[in-house]
């Protein structure tokens, strides 16, 4: 098991600094620069400012500097913030972020498996067609499109169950208040809910053939015990490698639903500074993003080699 | 039973049928995916024939008649714009011309991004699976690595770069596609290669070239088929994700990711502004993902 973390270990070090590398270069070849829309400073003025943020030197001496501070967990001065280093824009958004992020990761992986085994265990039948139509519109529908579409149904005129009215509200944070959560995380959870509905439904089809299955029935197992105690342990090893991809996912459509809801997390953060040139501000988000994506994708490797005995000893 | 000359002649009269023969029965008899086809085609020819269906030009503004809705609306407008089928939008331009231009761009990028990531999957794929051995570790460790990379993220600082240029978009775009496609090239060129068949092949003396081509391309373009009819939803999904970020195409030109977006600004006081686009979009999606299914379950009745 070590000699399997090990491995995976090693693997994700080389992939974190091709990231870093890669964001780098990028952002330093594009044309313009982070100080080309404030007022013409006068020349001495300019090059000071260059020096300072070590702008006037050589491209591979920058990268070095720029690694050095890394190791020092120094992820520089916002440009356009004047008043933030990244660290702190990034300290004050992440934990909004994480939150969002995460519940709708979760929602997405219980809802989903649930759908998908019932699916599964009633396949062809009416309950298998409408949940896998369910999933269609859920991938196919972009999350701009559900946004406004959720907010005007239960937020703007208002839903009314059981005799109560129920009016969520449209935008901000408010602290992370549950009521402010409910649209957001739903709206970024569809597209996965429906994608882990598809998968599970499809690998527990396979699953369900398998003999010991058949065996468990003729056996009396109740099917609940069944599906629970035997099917899905194997049924979920294809979701347990989907949950690195599933979190980009998430982090690329919390660029949106930050956007159209108003929190202040750090993916609006990215998209103003790729927008206003913030060199540090984009490349610290795209580390913490990168870093966050590679973890759990080890963790999602661990959990894999822990279900599937063969991965580790092969 | 001995081979007369009568059972031999009638033994050559029965046609082989071949595995492309027997899946396009199979597709034929799934009703959704045919269903899915005519409308897909439908939607094509009308997005060709874009500028023959309306009277007016895409970009052609008309301050009068500002998000306006079509004559036949059921619902409360402000106004009324008689002679556009879908109404107008927020500067006035008939909506209906504008839909069927972005149904253009929007087919164009899905298009032209799905062969981009298709190529280089197919050329880094082969080339892995073909080589096999240390080389082939190492690309795919390499996919690996760079599977759960937010390439959109990429994308995003590329756009910004060279200020949304139109060929880089179709380039960027493909190339967040290509990964999956590598993984499905190489295991598909492995399993081909070890069949007996090829071994056969090579011992009657047929060239590596004629292999390739009459036997290997042939096995593998089944999955990789699928999963291109599986791609073109998910590259439109991207392009209009970027479209909403303002990152995507240039004005006056459309696509139905802009028309979406500005529409979902107006939801309220414009509905048919968000309506028509997105129904249009959902439909060509929902018909390739239908039709990539029928594809799966056509190719492999295994899947059933």
């Amino acid at each position: 098991m070590m000699a399997y973390a090990l491995r995976r270990l090693l693997g994700a070090i080389p992939t974190l600094f091709i990231i870093i590398t890669l964001a780098f270069f990028m952002m330093r070849a594009a044309p313009g620069g982070p100080f080309d829309s404030e007022r013409r400073l006068p020349p001495e003025v300019e090059r000071n400012v260059k020096a300072a943020y070590n702008l006037d030197k050589p491209l591979a001496q920058q990268y070095l500097i720029y690694l050095g501070k890394l190791a020092h967990g120094d992820l520089g001065p916002s440009y356009k913030n004047k008043d933030f280093t990244v660290i702190q824009l990034i300290a004050t958004g992440l934990p909004v972020s994480a939150r969002l992020g995460l519940s709708a990761m979760t929602l997405a992986l219980l809802l989903g498996s649930l759908l998908g085994i019932v699916a599964a265990l009633k396949q062809n039948h009416w309950q298998d067609y409408s949940v896998m139509g369910v999933a269609m519109l859920g991938i196919t529908i972009p999350t701009f499109v559900t946004a406004p579409l959720l907010t005007l149904v239960f937020g703007i005129y208002g839903v009314s169950l059981f005799g109560h009215e129920l009016s969520l509200p449209v935008g901000g944070w408010n602290g992370g208040a549950f009521a402010n959560m409910v649209l957001p995380v739903t709206v970024l959870s569809l597209p996965q809910i429906a994608i882990v509905a598809r998968m599970i439904r499809g690998s527990m089809v396979e699953v369900l053939r398998a003999n010991y299955i058949r065996t468990a029935r003729a056996k009396g197992l109740p099917t609940v015990r069944i599906v629970l105690g035997h099917a899905l342990r194997a049924a979920a090893l294809p979701l347990v490698s989907y949950l690195g991809p599933a979190l980009a996912a998430i982090l690329t459509g919390s660029l949106i639903v930050e956007q159209i809801f108003g929190l202040p997390g750090i993916g609006r953060y990215f998209v103003q500074g790729a927008l206003n040139r913030d060199y540090t501000l984009v490349m610290g988000v795209v580390i913490c993003y990168a870093t966050l994506i590679i973890a759990l994708n080890f963790l999602a490797d661990m959990a894999y080699g822990i279900l599937d005995p063969r991965v580790r000893l092969s | 039973m001995i081979a007369t000359g009568q059972t031999l002649k009638a033994v050559a009269e029965i046609k082989g049928r071949s595995l492309w023969v027997d899946a396009r029965r199979r597709l034929a008899r799934n009703r959704a995916a045919m269903a899915s086809l005519i409308i897909l085609a439908l939607v094509a020819l009308l997005a060709v024939l874009a500028p023959l269906l309306s009277p007016y030009a895409y970009d052609e503004v008309n301050y009068d008649i500002i998000a306006c809705a079509p004559n036949w609306w059921p619902a409360e407008a402000a106004c009324r714009a008689p002679g556009h089928i879908f109404g107008t939008d927020s500067v006035g331009r008939d909506l209906f011309v504008r839909v069927l231009f972005g149904a253009r761009v929007s087919l164009a990028v899905g298009l032209v991004a799905t062969l981009v990531s298709l190529l280089i999957g197919v050329l880094y794929g082969a080339t892995a699976g073909y080589l096999g051995g240390r080389i082939d570790t190492l690309m795919m460790r390499l996919v690996d690595i760079l599977y759960s990379l937010p390439f959109v993220f990429f994308v995003i600082i590329l756009m910004v770069m060279f200020d949304r240029n139109f060929i880089l978009l179709f380039v960027a775009i493909g190339a967040v596609e290509w990964l999956t496609m590598a993984r499905i090239v190489r295991g598909q060129t492995l399993s081909i290669k070890q069949k007996e068949f090829i071994e056969a092949a090579r011992a009657g003396g047929v060239g590596p070239f004629d292999i390739i081509t009459r036997h290997v391309i042939p096995n593998v373009v089944g999955p990789v088929m699928v999963y291109v009819t599986l791609t073109v939803p998910g590259v439109i999904l991207t392009e209009s994700f970027l479209s909403f970020l303002g990152l995507g195409i240039q004005e006056p030109l459309t696509s139905w990711g802009v028309l979406i977006s500005d529409g979902a600004d107006q939801m309220e006081s414009a509905p048919w502004m968000l309506l028509f686009p997105a129904l249009f979009m959902a439909v060509t999606l929902f018909c390739f993902n239908f039709i990539g299914d029928g594809l799966r379950d056509a190719l492999d009745p295994k899947d059933r």
